[in-house]
């Protein structure tokens, strides 16, 4: 029943490279039947690293990966028919037409859907006979999640699947992976675009140098971080002059010359304090922007706090 | 293989059990054209769902790899054009060699020259340009996410090649015996031998030569070296009868050199047990170690 609950399980893996680079240092997570799992960071945070030991392209350095139960390296034959993978870039004879390139993998699926209608599934079945390197990126990006979606895999794996893709190619291409999900799909992916990981995950966690920085649900991502307000006082009003912040819920304050820029983790209060006083002080708060806490924040944030690890981490030594 | 039918079918219990609408995997949701889910559309579950075999995967394949092959054109001529005009040119040059001396005629130096021509250019180097390409445009780490094992990507990209490369040589050994009055063979056997083994042991080459080529157009130049040496070395221009014995037992070892004694021995008839045995060691030594070079050292992506 292990590998109904959790169809993707990670402990403690680890990728180092011939070159003596940790990609991956230690990351533990999980993926449930019918979840949407992203893994977010910034380029060379280890995503792609992790992906491919997950799809099984190669053996971990340290830890443990069981897709659907089983090691998908070690028991690929037992894996590969039933996960479907989008790799980051294409990966197509050039020479090639859409539909000779989809035949031929729907030639190495088990079980495969008929090409013409995994083609009209991501908009492509205008384009069957045109050859591959006249395909535009975004095009390719489709191409590539049609073949991965021949076989109808239960896991789903999808490396960057919307880079290069407009912003309706990338709506469409979320739709479908929310459909995907709602009939039972399992969806792991990569991205580095916050909204996109905010819009479609169920639950993430943010990679950063190899490591998770945060997991959980986007929400409990976000709920660490706080929310911000920030307004330009008017002329000869001081921060001092404000009620104190404390009382507000305020936990961090910035000035810049008449700019106020304040973080809490209790919005509501802090907001409504701040206009309560503005209303019986008939003040107006120019530039007033209330703000909760994004993906976005929590991301930069941090990427932020990570890096001062790092140079204090270099102080010291 | 036949245990994954099953073993598919078998995950569908969460989907709901005793639930009688359940008829397909996963709760019998599907995603159609539209983007909308469709419950309840049939999905192929179990015995219904058709599994892939290793020779299915590698027919999908070599069916891909041979639209390739007839789009490349500069693979076309190298391949196929060369091999079959190469041998013409030579023609008058074995005239003049002597090799009745030896116990040859020109035809029967003429033809497993030949037939070692479309090993060299119609297979092996052929085949590490194809192999070195699909790597580069990452072809090779694509298939290698799906249920194809290595094995069968590097033979199945293989297999087009490899029928031409056999076409070429029934071609040729039909030719030479209406043009240049070749005597049926003695031993056909031992010729069917040779250019079998001829054909793994190139295919295995390609792929070490690959694993050394950084680009399509370099593959030119790393080649070279096996061409080179075969075509001097290993009797396929020059006979080893005509060299000096210390040289000539030396070139016996080299891998394409056992693949000619068999083709020429199969119409001679003359070869001993012992040398046929000898070749056909050499033959299967050179795959064999070609063979585990590419399973130790071949690169499915490229340099980064």
């Amino acid at each position: 029943m292990d590998t109904n609950e959790h169809v993707i399980e990670v402990t403690d893996l680890r990728r180092v490279y011939g070159g003596g680079f940790e990609a991956v240092r230690g990351i533990s997570f999980h993926v449930d039947r019918g979840e949407i799992f992203a893994l977010l960071g910034t380029n060379g945070a280890g995503k792609t690293s992790t992906v491919e030991l997950l799809e099984g392209l190669a053996r971990p350095d340290g830890g443990r990966i069981r897709v659907l139960g089983h090691d998908p390296h070690a028991d690929r034959a037992a894996v590969r028919p039933r996960t479907g993978v989008m790799l980051q870039e294409g990966g197509f004879p050039s020479e090639l037409t859409v539909a000779e390139t989809a035949r031929m993998w729907a030639g190495c699926v088990s079980g495969a859907r008929p090409v013409g209608e995994v083609l009209s599934l991501v908009g492509l079945a205008a384009r069957a006979g045109v050859r591959v390197k006249q395909l535009s990126g975004g095009e390719r990006r489709r191409l590539d999640l049609a073949l991965a979606l021949l076989g109808d895999p239960e896991v789903l794996f999808l490396d960057e699947p919307t880079t290069g893709l407009d912003a309706e190619g990338r709506r469409d291409t979320w739709d479908l992976v929310r459909a995907l999900r709602d009939s039972g799909t399992t969806v792991l992916l990569t991205t580095h675009y916050l909204e996109e990981a905010e819009n479609l995950a169920d639950r993430l966690a943010i990679l950063h140098e190899g490591r998770i920085a945060s997991a959980g649900t986007p929400a409990e991502v976000t709920a660490a971080q706080p929310s911000r307000i920030t307004f330009r006082l008017p002329e000869g009003y001081f921060v001092g002059d404000l009620p104190p912040l404390a009382e507000l819920g305020v936990s961090e304050h910035e000035v810049d010359g008449p700019l106020v820029r304040l973080r809490t983790h209790e919005l509501q209060r802090a907001a409504t304090g701040l206009l309560v006083w503005a209303e019986r002080a008939g003040v107006d708060l120019h530039g007033l922007d209330v703000r909760s806490a994004s993906l976005e924040e929590a991301f930069l944030g941090i990427a932020r706090e990570a890096s001062r690890r790092t140079a204090d981490a270099e102080v010291e030594a | 293989m036949s245990g994954l039918t099953n073993e598919g079918g078998g995950m569908n219990g969460d989907g709901g059990m005793g639930d009688g609408a359940s008829g397909s995997a996963r709760g019998g949701a599907r995603v159609e054209a539209s983007g909308a889910v469709v419950k309840g559309a049939a999905r192929p579950v179990g015995s219904a769902r058709p599994v892939t075999t290793p020779a299915s995967r590698m027919a999908a394949l070599a069916r891909a790899e041979l639209t390739l092959l007839g789009r490349s054109k500069s693979t076309l001529l190298a391949a196929v054009l060369v091999p079959l005009v190469l041998p013409l040119s030579l023609a008058s040059v074995v005239e003049d060699m002597e090799v009745q001396d030896v116990g040859l005629t020109t035809g029967l130096v003429l033809l497993p020259a030949a037939i070692g021509f479309s090993l060299l250019f119609g297979v092996y180097s052929a085949l590490a340009a194809i192999y070195t390409a699909r790597r580069e445009e990452l072809v090779l780490k694509r298939l290698r996410t799906g249920e194809l094992r290595d094995a069968e990507i590097l033979t199945g990209a293989a297999l087009p090649v490899l029928a031409t490369g056999l076409a070429q040589s029934l071609v040729l050994v039909t030719g030479s015996t209406i043009l240049l009055d070749i005597p049926a063979p003695e031993a056909p056997h031992l010729a069917v031998l040779g250019l079998l083994t001829g054909l793994a042991m190139c295919a295995a080459l390609a792929a070490v030569t690959a694993a050394v080529t950084r680009t399509v157009e370099s593959a030119q130049v790393t080649t070279m070296p096996m061409v080179l040496v075969s075509m001097i070395g290993s009797g396929v221009t020059v006979p080893l009868e005509l060299l000096p014995d210390r040289l000539a037992s030396f070139c016996e070892l080299l891998p394409l050199s056992p693949v000619i004694v068999l083709i020429r021995g199969g119409w001679t008839g003359d070869l001993s047990a012992y040398e046929c045995l000898r070749a056909i060691a050499i033959a299967l030594a050179w795959t064999v170690l070609a063979v585990f070079a590419v399973r130790r050292w071949f690169r499915w992506e490229p340099r980064r």
